[in-house]
């Protein structure tokens, strides 16, 4: 049998806006992540692909 | 132990939630608001025709990036504002629903969240743009939120002139992220919005002063009385609609900016006059709202057309210049 949870029980309303605030928080982190990579792209230009090996 | 906590919703309804220490009652859309969604749409519409007008132009993605970070330092002095009036914000009924006072967000955290954000926009714009539109980006943030929220707001009537600045400032910041300098042309979109502020403030403030006053803000009615604020409004609109021409004459305003300055500058100053004559029962309280509402659409259709005449191969300013033989 399941033991009961200790601890702090979120109401439904609370839950929605952790969820909202957590989805919120996870879009611009993976915006972010997606600007640094152009960015960096747009910073170095081609000569990102020329080097000397 | 629950503590049981009043908040109100976005609709106005109350809720009682327990509060839980360390969880924060406030959903996405609550820390969106926090950022002033339509102060920042303006401040990426003005920065957009200030980076635009330089020179050199700008690589897209960089530019994006950089809009980017100084809407985010926008938004993050709106959170820091917030932070800081929110006991203004409370007893004025335009404001009483915004996070802070409503319960749904904790000072501390838009205290945080501003801060992070401030940080964050500083130094990435100083990362995909240069150093100096960062400094001058963070002094924008430091200007609207130490200079104007917590020193003139409360303390002169000259409160939205001096600090109306840092709302001016964005275009400035828009060409240092281009070019990595200031110029005249730049100064001259400060000024257009640094003179379009107080007209289009004082118009709200004669309607909403017994909030002002109430709240304890001197703004210009409060202080000076109605009278003496109708006719600044109107001495600043008489300023402000020559200043708006002036692009023409710099060469970076068209023959479309030219009629467009022209025409809404005199709706303006007919507004204005009409503030300034009508001052008694509803009908005030409306030539002072459509003053409001036209001056929100006047500093639009300036950027606007300037925006159209940099992107499109509209008539420039040589054209206006030769016809007008000058």
């Amino acid at each position: 049998m399941a033991k009961p949870e200790d601890g702090i029980q979120l109401d439904e309303e609370q839950r929605r806006r952790r969820r909202s605030r957590s989805l919120a928080l996870g879009l611009v982190l993976a915006g972010l992540g997606l600007l640094f990579y152009v960015v960096t792209l747009a910073k170095l230009g081609p000569g990102v692909i020329i080097r000397q090996l | 132990m629950s503590l049981v906590s009043d908040i109100q919703n976005r609709d106005g309804s109350f809720a009682q939630t327990a509060a839980v220490p360390g969880l924060s009652a406030g959903d996405a859309r609550d820390f969106w608001q926090l950022l002033k969604p339509r102060v920042m749409s303006l401040v990426i519409f003005t920065a957009l025709v200030g980076m635009l007008l330089a020179p050199e132009g700008m690589n897209p993605v960089l530019g994006f990036a950089s809009l980017l970070a100084i809407a985010v330092g926008a938004g993050a002095s709106g959170a820091l504002n917030m932070w800081w009036d929110a006991d203004i914000d409370a007893v004025m009924s335009r404001t009483a629903k915004r996070p802070i006072p409503a319960g749904r967000v904790a000072p501390g955290e838009a205290l945080a969240f501003g801060l992070v954000l401030s940080v964050g926009s500083v130094l990435f714009l100083g990362i995909v743009a240069n150093w100096f539109a960062a400094a001058f980006l963070a002094f924008t943030i430091f200007f609207y939120v130490v200079v104007y929220s917590m020193w003139l707001k409360r303390w002169t009537a000259q409160n939205i002139v001096i600090g109306g600045a840092a709302g001016a400032f964005p275009p400035m910041v828009g060409y240092a992220a281009a070019t990595g300098s200031v110029s005249i042309e730049s100064f001259v979109l400060f000024g257009l919005i640094f003179l379009w502020t107080p007209p289009h403030f004082w118009a709200l403030a004669l309607v909403k002063s017994a909030d002002y006053e109430r709240a304890g803000v001197p703004m210009l009615p409060v202080v000076a009385g109605e009278s003496a604020t109708r006719l600044q409004i109107l001495l600043y609109t008489l300023v402000l609609a020559p200043f708006a021409v002036l692009p023409v004459f710099m060469g970076f305003g068209g023959l479309a900016y030219l009629v467009v300055s022209v025409v809404t500058g005199g709706i303006m100053i007919r507004d204005a006059v009409g503030v300034y004559r009508i001052r008694e029962g509803a009908e005030a309280n409306r030539a002072a709202m459509r003053l409001f509402g036209f001056s929100i659409l006047y500093l639009f259709l300036l950027f606007a057309v300037l925006l159209a005449e940099l992107l499109l191969p509209l008539p420039g300013a040589g054209t206006v210049l030769r016809v007008m033989g000058l």
